[in-house]
């Protein structure tokens, strides 16, 4: 696919429009300043933060939680998503169970990841990767609860006949466009999750956010929120980018 | 010539919600080495059920089915389905090895087998596309590609034209002719249309009744290609059509 001119440009005219809006309401005396501080202060905000190393080191704290949770969270998402999604037994075993754990709130989990985990990267990966898990694994029970099960009696025609064989023969290669679908949608969550899992004191972005809105220093608040938001959108461009190479069978 | 499949006192019964439906009973049948055996019955009679006994993909209640067992890097029976039912996440090239990574061949002697295979079905050009990017009667050929690449003893064909247009379906059926006469390919073929079958068939087994059971066996001996219009084969059409409304109305 040829994306047209217009379809480039338009993304970028939009992002430029809104940045320039967001100028002009502090500037013009709508909103305080310090309320809402405009972007033409960021660079300063954002120049002091590199300077002290500070911003440099918040990025790698929060990448290394970001992928290691998000790694265990997509992992047991699959995993679990591919066992209750087979057998019959274990959606039924699990569907209660699924219904008290799945409404509990990210934050909610902070006390336990504190007591079993103490103050430090290991609670942060923790928590999101719960923020992720339940994500992947509804996404991965509903594909693969959805594979053909003509194509499975393919599989058994030719003689694939244990769950290993059909797992990797049919069930994983037929279910990947739902379970990316899911996994997409963690990689967003998860930095949601980023900043609950560091507000209570483990070094990443979120909690130089956190301690920035302590002093109620908004522009380094926003400095920080878009340094999230730049992550999120690389991330998320390379996994599309991925996405559509992995699924390039589908018509 | 050699039995490949023996099929003693058949029956199959189907249990599903505490009800039992009896689908075949008492099905004697021997196919031979080299053979182009054609079923014909009405829909639901239990054509489609009696290959996946011999697939082996259905347990038989009563009776037993013997299948000659193969030889290393080979099948007793292939597959070819309704719908092509290749696997879209596949290439064709890769579609068609798809039985042979079952069989533990050299990944080499895999690629051999399955560009020879698809070569036979005229197709050797497309062994890099998708599935998406072929037509009906492509997507059908890489299916019967998919099932002689695995050599099978006896090739189950369960109405694998009846999807496709009327001239696809001629020029697919004279392909399996040449293609398995040439190899002596033992074929068991399942279709509810009775002009196919005279045309391809060595024999001809009417299945009737509910449960279903063989009515009638007719021989055709013209030797292939053959015309389509030749009286011969409209007579045998013929009387394969009398022995489906009588077992009609005996049934009805
Ligand atoms: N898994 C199953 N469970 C219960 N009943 C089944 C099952 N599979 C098939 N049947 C029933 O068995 C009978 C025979 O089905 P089958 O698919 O073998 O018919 P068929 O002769 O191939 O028909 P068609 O020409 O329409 O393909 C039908 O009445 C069908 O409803
Ligand atoms: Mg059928």
């Amino acid at each position: 696919m040829r994306a047209h001119p217009a379809a480039t440009l338009l993304p970028l005219l939009g992002l430029a429009a809104f940045f320039l809006l967001w100028e002009a309401v502090p500037l013009s005396g709508l909103v305080n300043p310090a309320f809402l501080p405009p972007p033409s202060v960021l660079p300063a905000a954002f120049l002091r933060e590199w300077h002290s190393g500070q911003w440099m080191a918040a990025i790698g704290g929060s990448l290394g939680h970001y992928v290691l949770g998000l790694a265990i969270g997509v992992g047991l998402g699959i995993a679990a998503g591919t066992v209750t999604g087979l057998f019959r037994t274990a959606e039924g075993l699990t569907a209660w169970v699924v219904r008290v754990l799945r409404p509990v709130p990210g934050l909610a989990w902070v006390p336990f990841a504190i007591i079993w985990f103490g103050v430090n990267p290991s609670a942060a990966v923790f928590i999101i990767a719960i923020g992720v898990f339940w994500i992947v694994y509804f996404a991965s029970h509903g594909a693969i609860r959805g594979v053909d099960r003509d194509l499975l009696e393919l599989a058994d025609a030719f003689g694939f006949r244990s769950a290993p064989e059909r797992l990797i023969k049919v069930v994983w290669p037929a279910a990947m466009p739902g379970i990316l679908v899911g996994v997409r949608t963690a990689l967003g969550q998860a930095w949601m999750a980023v900043v609950a899992a560091e507000i209570f004191g483990v070094p990443g972005l979120g909690q130089r956010m956190m301690q920035a809105s302590t002093l109620l220093a908004t522009d380094i608040v926003v400095v920080y929120m878009l340094t999230m938001a730049l992550l999120y959108g690389l991330i998320d461009a390379a996994f599309t980018a991925l996405q559509a190479r992995v699924l390039q069978w589908r018509a | 010539m050699a039995g490949l499949i023996g099929i003693r006192g058949l029956a199959l019964t189907f249990t599903r919600d505490g009800t039992q439906t009896k689908v075949l009973d008492g099905l004697d049948l021997d196919i031979a080495s080299g053979e182009f055996l054609a079923i014909v019955g009405a829909s639901g009679v239990g054509k489609s059920t009696l290959l996946r006994v011999i697939a082996g993909l259905v347990r038989p209640s009563e009776g037993t089915v013997t299948v000659s067992p193969p030889e290393p890097g080979r099948r007793s029976v292939a597959l070819v389905f309704q719908d092509a039912r290749l696997l879209p996440w596949r290439r064709i090239l890769d579609n068609v090895a798809f039985g042979l990574e079952k069989l533990k061949l050299p990944r080499a002697e895999r690629k051999r087998r399955a560009q020879a295979a698809l070569a036979r079905v005229g197709l050797a050009d497309l062994a890099g596309r998708w599935p998406f990017q072929l037509s009906g009667g492509q997507r059908q050929r890489v299916a019967l590609a998919r099932a002689l690449a695995v050599e099978p003893h006896v090739l189950l064909m369960d109405e694998p034209f009846s999807a496709l247009d009327a001239l696809t379906r001629e020029a697919l059926q004279d392909e399996l002719v040449r293609l398995c006469r040439a190899a002596g390919q033992t074929v068991l073929f399942v279709t509810h249309d009775i002009e196919e079958a005279v045309y391809l068939a060595d024999r001809v087994v009417v299945l009737a009744g509910a449960p279903g059971s063989i009515r009638a066996t007719h021989t055709l001996d013209a030797p292939h290609p053959r015309d389509r219009t030749a009286p011969a084969l409209q007579e045998t059409a013929q009387r394969i059509r009398a022995d489906l409304t009588l077992t009609d109305r005996v049934a009805g």
